[in-house]
């Protein structure tokens, strides 16, 4: 992974099973919104392949991989709904383009998929009109209307409060657990990671490569590298001799 | 891949059995739920409905549809839905999709459109731009006053920079234009002029031409569809982005620090952009002339030297820098006016220059009608 000369990950293997919920996490710059943009088609790598069904995305024509992506949901960090349309055009959008139902059937659908992210009534309303985490939720709406086998989420608690943060964490492992479909999360928030994340890879911004890969339950008790280790602690108080400074 | 099937199997006189069989994805051809409307129509005594899924192989998001429609219908009679014999994911999803009740407060009316009420909401449309125009007006003088007692915040960086952008930036196609412009009002004027003999007025006629009008007019309509619509479009995005509540909440107002800057450059460059298109248009009314009507370059010269008098150039100079101040005022305005979001930038920029283009016209018809009335052309 580099972007023209400078490197930001290197050796980066790892496997990704159906049906489970797997974070990639690591500090800020250390390259995990880059290896997501590599998954899901927006960026080539420097280097390797990224297989998907056993066929490697990169090196399919570009139309086949357009097709490939089309089985992969995506919710960006900021939402990234589109402005100029309601919520209910947003998720219609790749309905009508890349289904042939008819005009009521994608009315019902869209009506499901907001009321599956708790938005139903509020198909009618543009993103500006809306709180950042109904944008979220919206948003995942959108990921979800093609029924995908694999969703992406950049960040999903990026910018919401901890009870909206929780819910959407929520919303991901039952969605996930009840489409059966494959979660790949990018993240650096602890909650969401040691709450729904099933496998991880962490990648580290100074020797950068993956330095720990498991549960991240698992990898907060048994980690060795330091930086891992650190993270994944980071939740629990400081000890007396770092918090006798506070007022 | 196994067609999606839907059989309805009666159990009792108060209760059926759904037998859902095959592949129930989109792109099959799924059974409608009307099929199970329709029979319940024939069967008031209906009170239960129960599933068979065991030969259901795959469905996604369109049997839960089928499915919600159902509830819904069933619902409104009374009937009651056994769910337990569904896929536990279906389950999950239908629990999920009722877990927030639809928010009837949220929905939104239908604006039917009436002709009244489509004149009423321009009018009111009408009213709150000009509302607005009149309050940005307000604003920049009083910018302009914080600006006159050494008050106002811009940097001076920035009004280099915006002077760089509409003046000299600005000067290839200024000249085309005005060399064009030239070059048309001579050809089109020499035409009439030939059948009397009198092609030594056209260099009275562009020269007029220009000095008067057609470069301030000119300058103005090229700086209103190029500075202004950048105006517009940079405001816009940085309202978009948050930068203009960055700079309110910072202590900073829009006006003087990104207003104020762009509203001098403009009024301080254009009026050079203007004696220039002035002088390329006159240059390529004398091109025209030499080369088609046998008017040497040095007649055309005199001809200009005689006609034209200083009072000519000052008149299209002025108009031209009142125009410059409108165009900076409406890209500034559009700008700053745009909603959050992608379509509003492109409607800010559209209406920016629509908005100059109007001002334009309307003040210079005002101005020539003042500048007729005080007689400033006399001999």
């Amino acid at each position: 992974m580099a972007y023209d000369h400078f490197v930001i990950q290197r050796d980066i293997n790892f496997e990704v099973r159906r049906g489970e919920i797997f974070i990639v996490m690591g500090g800020s710059g250390c390259g995990k919104s880059t290896l997501l943009r590599h998954l899901i088609g927006l960026k080539s790598p420097a280097g390797g392949r990224v297989f998907f069904d056993d066929k490697d995305l990169w090196a399919l024509p570009a139309r086949e991989r357009d097709t490939m992506l089309l089985k992969m949901g995506i919710l960006y960090q900021s939402g990234a709904l589109w402005s100029s349309m309601t919520l209910a055009e947003n998720i219609a959008l790749p309905l009508t383009a890349h289904t042939r139902l008819k005009p009521a059937e994608i009315g019902d659908l869209v009506a499901l998929k907001l009321s599956l992210v708790g938005l139903a009534g509020f198909g009618d309303y543009y993103p500006e009109e809306i709180s950042g985490g109904m944008q979220k939720r919206a948003a995942l709406a959108r990921a979800l209307a093609l029924d995908p086998e694999i969703l992406f989420f950049d960040e999903p608690s990026a910018g919401l409060d901890p009870i909206s943060a929780r819910r959407l964490d929520e919303l991901i492992l039952h969605l996930s657990e009840s489409l059966g479909c494959t979660a790949i999360i990018v993240t650096h928030d602890l909650a969401s990671i040691l709450e729904i994340g099933g496998n991880s890879i962490f990648l580290d911004a100074e020797s950068k490569t993956i330095v720990a890969r498991g549960p991240p339950l698992w990898l907060r008790d048994h980690a060795e590298h330091p930086t891992v280790r650190d993270f994944l602690k980071r939740g629990q108080p400081l000890d007396a001799s770092q918090s006798s400074n506070r007022p | 891949m196994s067609a999606p099937s839907l059989e309805i199997v009666q159990e009792s006189p108060t209760g059926i059995t759904l037998r859902l069989a095959g592949d129930w994805r989109s792109g099959g051809a799924t059974p409608g739920v009307e099929q199970v409307v329709n029979w319940l129509e024939t069967a008031p005594l209906c009170r239960r409905i129960g599933f068979d899924c065991r030969h259901l192989t795959r469905w996604d998001s369109l049997f839960l549809t089928f499915l919600t429609r159902l509830i819904r219908h069933c619902a409104d009679r009374g009937i009651t839905i056994h769910d337990a014999s569904l896929p536990e994911g279906v389950r999950g999803l239908l629990a999920l999709a009722s877990a927030v009740p639809e928010r009837q407060d949220a929905m939104r009316e239908l604006q039917s459109g009436g002709l009244l009420l489509t004149w009423g909401r321009h009018t009111l449309r009408f009213i709150r731009d000009f509302a607005g125009l009149a309050e940005f007006t307000g604003e920049t003088c009083l910018a302009f006053g914080r600006l006159l007692l050494g008050r106002a915040r811009m940097r001076a960086g920035d009004l280099f920079a915006l002077i760089q952008e509409c003046g000299p930036n600005a000067l290839p196609i200024i000249s085309l234009i005005a060399l064009l412009v030239g070059m048309i009002l001579a050809f089109v004027g020499a035409v009439q002029l030939k059948l009397f003999g009198a092609q030594i007025y056209i260099a009275d006629l562009v020269g007029l031409g220009m000095a008067r009008e057609m470069g301030a007019m000119m300058t103005a309509i090229l700086m209103a569809g190029r500075t202004g619509a950048a105006f517009a479009a940079e405001l816009g995005s940085m309202t978009v982005n948050g930068e203009i509540d960055a700079l309110r909440t910072t202590g900073f107002s829009p006006m003087e620090f990104l207003v104020l800057p762009r509203i001098l450059a403009l009024f301080l460059t254009i009026p050079f952009l203007c004696l220039y298109a002035d002088v390329v248009g006159i240059f390529g009314g004398a091109l025209v002339a030499s080369g088609l009507f046998d008017i040497s370059f040095s007649e055309y010269l005199v001809q200009i030297q005689n006609r034209l008098r200083p009072i000519d150039f000052e008149v299209g100079i002025f108009k031209c820098a009142v125009f410059g101040i409108l165009v900076a005022v409406a890209g500034c305005m559009r700008g700053l006016q745009c909603q959050r979001n992608a379509t509003a930038v492109g409607l800010a920029t559209t209406s920016a220059v629509v908005t100059g283009i109007v001002f334009i016209v309307i003040s210079d018809a005002v101005m020539t009608l003042i500048i007729t009335a005080l007689n400033v052309f006399k001999r």
